[in-house]
């Protein structure tokens, strides 16, 4: 009886031993540890796949909540998030940048030149500043006008600007076209921002130049611009000559069709795109974006290659962190399934974003979404902004609700 | 074999929508309310509550009605299994 025992163990052993090692374990590589990357790796290992997690950095500096930075209500400090929590829970993490991407041979080429094989991998490169989609707006002039649109130096060199104006200084703001990373923060910056004005620096005004004629809750910040700040914050849209077509910088000046605009500080929102390496490998189409299959999140450009967060077009969800963790944790469900030869399953989604228009008055914009005619679209009858007549206790509890939010998210992300 | 893992994993995986919540819903001590320890019953109940508009909310109220019966269900099923 136990002889037999172990010829059949042996012989299942012998059957099954040279495929299981010819394929492995599905490997699964995420490029990119912000908040899509990280939910996608840590996803992916809850449900057993093994994850490898590229990321240059030692910590990520969180863009929600940096518009408080702005304004002295937090540190940027208090926006920094390691690894640490990540690798614990089994995610190796490879500290390095992609340089290349070889979606035949399923190969990523590493900036210190080793190579990194993967059975899929996940691509979260989130946005780069477009330095060329804006006349005289180069690197060089972002350092005389900030665009603080990635959380980090920039974010502080606005503040000390900030800091710095003379009571009575003008703030100019450009906002871009769609699309673009966080679509309310440039209203809630501004409101965050004539907040601090009102009370440190009361003569000053600011002036929102647009490249839109509508934005993201746009009623609820209208609204409470005229409640909290009367004739301090201006917005001026696209139909009336917002669009800011050219920038000098040396001068602090924004050009539009219609005129120019010069400021004591000049905050310039710039066009974006997909990160350098969305680029780079391929997966962005002629918008700079990168389609994706709403249901499994892979590349329309390339296999095995799935695209989350900023850097994807998602349709009707907005480019936010909520978003990003959403998608990337419905990603890695898909991924984990088609490694399993099983098709991905359905798809549902969440987006909820709060904006801050004073440290007690809080506004959010919620949304569900699902695959509709090849794109993440607004389930109808659902989603929806804060209602405009609610009383000061709702306000108060969104403010508090978006503390809690940010709190949550990076524990869950980086926690 | 294969297909029995196939099974357990297809079992244990999320359903559409179920992990997202944690987006919001974290650890307990938050103005968030935790979900940790919340029964099936109490999340369909809470769900159901919140799409007719029985219970009020802030933003509860606009997620619940972009999910069917079954969804919210399935939802309910799933993260109140979770520890």
């Amino acid at each position: 009886m136990i002889g037999r025992r172990t010829v059949l163990a042996g012989a299942a052993a012998s059957a099954f031993a040279a495929p299981a090692l010819a394929a492995a374990k599905p490997k699964v590589v995420v490029i990119g540890g912000g908040f899509a990357g990280v939910a996608a790796a840590r996803e992916l290992q809850r449900q057993g796949v093994a994850v490898t997690l590229v990321e240059p950095n030692p910590t990520y500096i969180a863009c929600p909540f940096s518009n408080e930075v702005l304004v002295g209500l937090r540190e940027l400090s208090a926006q920094s998030f390691g690894y640490d929590a990540v690798r614990r829970q089994g995610v190796a993490i490879k500290r390095a940048s992609v340089t290349g991407v070889d979606p035949t041979a399923k190969r990523l080429t590493l900036s210190d030149g080793s190579k990194l094989n993967y059975d899929r991998a996940v691509l979260t490169p989130g946005i780069d500043i477009n330095f060329t989609g804006l006349k005289g707006y180069d690197e060089a002039a972002s350092e005389f006008l900030p665009h603080a649109w990635k959380a980090g130096p920039q974010t502080n060199l606005l503040r000390r600007q900030l800091e710095a104006m003379d009571d009575g200084g003008v703030v100019l703001i450009s906002a871009p076209a769609n699309p673009f990373r966080c679509p309310p923060g440039p209203y809630e910056r501004a409101s965050l921002i004539a907040w601090w004005l009102k009370t440190h620096k009361p003569r000053s005004k600011l002036i929102i130049l647009d490249a839109k004629d509508a934005f993201s809750k746009q009623r609820l910040f209208q609204n409470g611009w005229t409640a909290l700040y009367p004739g301090m914050v201006e917005w001026v849209g696209l139909s009336s000559g917002g669009k800011v077509i050219e920038v000098d910088a040396k001068a602090r000046t924004l050009i539009t069709d219609f005129g120019k605009h010069t400021g004591a500080v000049v905050n310039v929102i710039p066009p974006q795109r997909a990160g350098k390496i969305a680029q780079a490998a391929g997966a962005a189409d002629r918008t700079e974006w990168c389609p994706i299959d709403p249901v499994s999140f892979e590349s329309k450009l390339l296999t095995n290659i799935h695209i989350v967060g900023d850097a994807c077009i998602a349709g009707g969800m907005p480019k936010s962190a909520f978003s990003a963790n959403a998608q990337a944790k419905a990603c890695a469900t898909a991924v984990a399934a088609l490694l399993r030869g099983q098709p991905a399953p359905p798809v549902k989604l969440i987006n909820t974003c709060y904006s801050l228009m004073s440290p007690t008055y809080g506004i959010s914009v919620a949304g569900v979404y699902a695959p509709a005619n090849g794109l993440l679209t607004d389930v109808p009858n659902a989603g929806g902004t804060s209602p405009l007549d609610a009383p000061a206790a709702v306000r108060a509890s969104e403010a508090a609700y978006a503390q809690a939010w940010f709190k949550t998210i990076t524990a869950e992300t980086f926690g | 074999m294969i297909v029995i893992l196939a099974a357990v994993a297809a079992l244990t995986a999320p359903p559409p929508g179920a992990t997202a919540c944690s987006g919001c819903h974290g650890a307990p001590g938050s103005a968030l309310p935790s979900l940790r320890g919340k029964s099936e019953a109490d999340i369909l109940a809470a769900m159901t509550a919140f799409r007719t508009g029985a219970r009020p909310a802030t933003v509860m109220d606009r997620i619940a009605k972009g999910f069917s019966e079954d969804e919210t269900r399935a939802i309910a099923a799933w993260l109140g299994s979770r520890k």
